[in-house]
């Protein structure tokens, strides 16, 4: 276990201090983007499309400029002379800011209406009138690769279908072998539906540009406040805005999940509308807005496991068809189109692997969206743990112990994956361990065994995941050139109270809480004398933002280091005042002291008062410290979860009846926080599985556009959360630390489908896809009896 | 059409001249900048723009302003005073029983409503008291657990009396 190298008071890591930013919330004075109210302040609605596939015949604003208030409606045409109605996306796809011809998708933004209120706005909208050519929509991603489909982007130079691109990773020719060959082999085909990361904030901005000063200033939503600043500069530059006067600043945000890293077409006009009109303009997207635009997931996997009668696991393959819409406007590293899915190999030893993915145009909203998750890591783990559970069944083994005899063993760490990863740390058997012992799983396989005699459906679902987080090393990692480092950069005052800046940006991680403590762990500063400020690139070191379970591998190492460099800095200071040699200092929590002689020291305090006002001949005055942290590789987290569960089989109803969640991301700054992420990750992980996926019919119209169709998981379909931890720190990362708030998100959704599936096995039933609603299960059990 | 509406405000006397169409939650955070009531959707199903009416719990995001005229409401900044936190506010900040901030001034005004009414609930009549409020982020674990430890606070507060 962690052990506290600092006392309460300090707060460094391993402390459940209560959060330094809850104040504000609780008492109602978060600043969200909503909440910013600039002088002269307009507000823009976006005129949207019905259509799935049309041809834009005409668009008449004059209806709508007639409304006293309404100041002006901007279409395609009007920023195609500036050569701003397309731009990038991160993975150098090009996706409409508005239209000049044809919407690709429904609810795709059509024309923008700016007005002197949002009332005023939402009726010029309703007053623009567009005149539509409706075209048939390809709506499924399989119709997509037929020879017939119509090419929806031939605006693509050399685009001569609908694929977007193809994959792959390992061996396919050795993989097929091996599984030729095998003993035992299980085969599925697995769907990850398309979701919504429904954060209870939307997204939005306000955009102010200043004619005068030719300086634009963009409160957003975004994640990544530095990111998007690049990408302004480099997608308007030739409009004259420069990046040293593009401010964006990412105030409080609503919840993230990855569903604020993309840049928006609506955000891209309220930039231009600004600097057109010269006052700032706010645009906030509604609710069903934020529903039926962006999504996460849409991979429909192919998978085979091969196994030894035995159940030795030998190979896996997997083949994707991935739907992204009409654009790949996935948030990915730039060299890793299909994010870390070549993870899909999971917590198992073995050799050989073969990863491929197709990815294909259809007439639906782009996004692809790293959903609480490191990149499509959701997607594998879902394969593999499915998977597992199918070699298990197919060949009658306990699915806790099929794994414990497959997994990568503590001291084979570092361990090469088969397709190309090199996993850093764990002690996959002891947490497995942990997990059954805590559940009792001994005795539920009692238990299940009696309610199978008399009748009764229920299950046990296991799923051992390794997470692949903190992009990343930049030798590999990159969004759009850019290098995934992270930053940090301390100044510690005179009076020994300190600023720290990062390049990274809460989004409720805690972030003012948890960096304060690495911090308090390097420097002995109590944490609640340390500052801590992010999201304001004017201000903040550059960084690539939070996400991806990234800033504790990435800011936080830098936060570590940038400390070290002061305690050296110190060191030098504190030699001065004790009138010794530096080799005669020594370190501990919050002080130096003389070597030998303990009672002869100088606090921090001391140290960082002296930097300012008795500094040693030829020394640099201050005391701060920057650093940009450049991962060697990124963390691995991993965790057992087991999930016990009845199924009703006259009404298919799911009760949960226990879940039990036990971590391990190495060594932990604050367990209050960790368990509070675990808590939130459970709950969006029973979402997908349970609850959410985002439908469309054969038009390519959502059917459940609204929260009132779209089912979050209220409280009461939230169960009561059971956690626990292993730690095993991280070889690589200063503090040993992994991300961890992912974990939960990607191991829940296939501990709970193989707990439901295991409940109706007793019927014959073998598989099937989330989301499990009661009546897909009833239908289920009514096809099989 | 536009009418003059006058209710009280956190214990402040507010009047207005308003459209008849404008809602609640846009009078409170757009004419009086009382931000801490927030939108989530548009359907009535986050509860983030949930506050206090007349005593009573209600989602101001549809509820017309006009309706509103001689009523007594509550919104978080007017919970407590100053410098001050109601036993709910301690209790979200003592269970963090809040992530991003953005449900939990609504949670919190529902939460008054519901303590209000069952002094003692059991963790199911919380889980089903708070259910037409959303939290992307907690889980609802700590939500819970907040809840329960300012039941407990306000029992003992109300025996002391």
């Amino acid at each position: 276990m962690f052990k506290c190298k600092t006392s309460a008071e300090v707060g460094g890591m391993g402390h459940s201090v209560k959060r330094k930013e809850d104040a504000r919330f609780l008492h109602g004075k978060g600043n969200y983007v909503d909440d910013v109210k600039l002088p002269g302040q307009l507000t823009m609605v976006m005129v949207r499309s019905p259509y799935a596939y049309a041809k834009i015949k005409s668009i008449n604003k004059e209806k709508a400029l007639a409304i006293p208030g309404v100041l002006a409606v901007i279409t395609g045409e009007d920023l195609a002379q500036y050569n701003l109605h397309w731009m990038p996306t991160l993975l150098s796809d090009t996706q409409m800011v508005l239209p000049t011809d044809t919407v690709m998708h429904q609810s795709q933004e059509v024309c923008a209406v700016i007005a002197t209120d949002r009332y005023v706005a939402v009726d010029g909208a309703e007053a623009v009138e567009v005149d539509y050519e409706p075209m048939q929509a390809i709506v499924d991603p399989f119709k997509a690769l037929d020879d017939d489909a119509p090419l929806l982007r031939p605006d693509k130079e050399g685009q001569e279908d609908n694929q977007i691109y193809h994959w792959e990773r390992g061996d396919r020719a050795k993989t097929d072998e091996v599984i030729a060959n095998a003993d035992v082999v299980v085969k599925e085909r697995i769907y990850l539906p398309r979701i919504h990361v429904a954060s209870i904030e939307t997204c939005g901005c306000v955009a102010s540009y200043d004619k005068d000063t030719q300086k634009l200033l963009v409160y957003l939503t975004t994640q990544a406040p530095h990111a998007i600043r690049t990408v302004v500069a480099l997608v308007a530059g030739h409009v004259g805005l420069s990046e040293e006067k593009i401010r964006i600043i990412s105030p409080d945000i609503g919840g993230g999940f990855g569903g604020k890293v993309p840049v928006y077409p609506a955000y891209v006009v309220a930039i231009a509308a600004t600097f057109l009109i010269g006052k700032p303009v706010k645009w906030i997207e509604d609710r069903s807005e934020n529903l039926v635009n962006g999504f996460a997931r849409d991979y429909h996997m192919d998978c085979e496991l091969a196994a030894t009668k035995e159940g030795k696991i030998q190979a896996f393959k997997v083949s994707t068809l991935a739907d992204h819409g009409y654009t790949d406007s996935s948030a990915n590293p730039s060299k890793y189109p299909t994010g870390m899915f070549s993870i899909c190999t999971g917590s198992y030893d073995y050799e050989h692997a073969f990863a491929e993915l197709d990815a294909v145009y259809t007439n639906k909203a782009p996004g692809g969206v790293a959903y609480r998750c490191s990149f499509r890591v959701t997607e594998a783990v879902h394969a593999i743990e499915r998977m597992v559970d199918k070699l298990a069944a197919k060949i009658e083994k306990d699915p806790a112990l099929l794994r414990l005899e497959n997994f990568i063993k503590k001291e084979q760490f570092p361990y090469d994956s088969p397709l190309g990863w090199s996993y850093d740390s764990g002690d996959y058997e002891a947490t497995l361990k942990k997990a059954m012992d805590m559940i009792g799983y001994d005795n539920y396989k009692k238990e299940q065994a009696e309610k199978r005699a008399q009748g009764k459906l229920m299950g046990i679902g296991i799923c051992t995941f390794t997470e692949v987080v903190g992009a990343g090393p930049s030798k590999d990692f990159d969004i759009l050139g850019i290098a995934m480092f992270d930053s940090a950069e301390i100044r510690v005052h005179p009076t020994g109270k300190a600023l720290a800046r990062f390049g990274t940006k809460s989004q409720g991680q805690g972030h003012e809480t948890t960096y304060a403590q690495i911090l308090a762990e390097e420097l002995g500063i109590p944490y609640t004398d340390i500052e801590i400020d992010e999201g304001d690139t004017d201000t903040a070191p550059y960084g690539l933002g939070t996400y991806a379970s990234r800033s504790t591998p990435t800011a936080g190492a830098a936060a570590a280091i940038a400390a070290r460099k002061l305690r050296d800095k110190g060191k030098k200071i504190a030699a001065h005042l004790l009138e010794v040699s530096e080799e005669d200092i020594e370190w501990e929590v919050g002080k130096y002291f003389v070597k030998g002689a303990p009672e002869k020291s100088k606090t921090i305090q001391d140290v960082a008062f002296a930097a300012y006002t008795n500094i040693p001949p030829g020394m640099e005055p201050g005391f701060e410290a920057t650093h940009y942290y450049d991962p060697p590789n990124l963390t691995f987290p991993n965790g057992a979860y087991i999930c016990v569960v009845e199924v009703e089989q006259e009404t298919g109803a799911i009760d949960v009846k226990r879940f039990v969640a036990i971590d391990d991301c190495g060594n932990i700054i604050n367990p209050m926080i960790v368990e509070g992420q675990v808590h939130g990750g459970l709950t969006q992980g029973i979402a997908p599985a349970m609850y959410e996926g985002i439908e469309y019919d054969d038009e390519g119209n959502v059917l459940n556009g609204t929260l009132m169709d779209y089912l979050v998981p209220t409280a009461v379909e939230s169960p009561h959360w059971e956690t626990g931890h292993t730690i095993t720190p991280s070889p690589h990362h200063p503090l040993g630390a992994k991300g961890v708030a992912e974990s939960p998100t990607v191991g829940a959704p296939p501990a709970i489908a193989n707990a439901i599936i295991d409940a109706l096995a007793p019927l014959g039933i073998k598989h099937l896809d989330i989301p499990i609603t009661p009546a897909k299960v009833w239908e289920a059990i009514q096809a099989h009896s | 059409m536009k009418h003059t509406i006058s209710m009280t405000i956190n214990g402040a006397p507010v009047t207005a001249e308003v459209d008849s169409r404008l809602l609640l939650v846009h009078f409170i955070r757009e004419n009086l900048d009382l931000t801490g009531t927030h939108i989530g959707c548009d359907t009535s199903n986050c509860g983030a723009c949930t506050i206090l009416l007349d005593g009573k719990s209600i989602k101001s995001c549809t509820y017309l302003a006009v309706r509103a005229d001689g009523a007594e409401i509550t919104t978080i900044e007017g919970l407590a005073a100053e410098g001050t936190n109601h036993p709910l506010q301690q209790a979200f900040h003592d269970q963090h029983g809040l992530h991003c901030g953005f449900c939990t001034p609504g949670m919190i005004m529902r939460s008054v409503d519901l303590l209000k009414n069952n002094p003692n609930p059991t963790e199911e009549e919380i889980r089903w008291g708070i259910s037409g409020n959303l939290c992307r982020c907690t889980g609802y674990n700590n939500i819970v657990k907040s809840v329960q430890q300012a039941a407990k606070e306000m029992q003992s507060e109300s025996e002391s009396v």
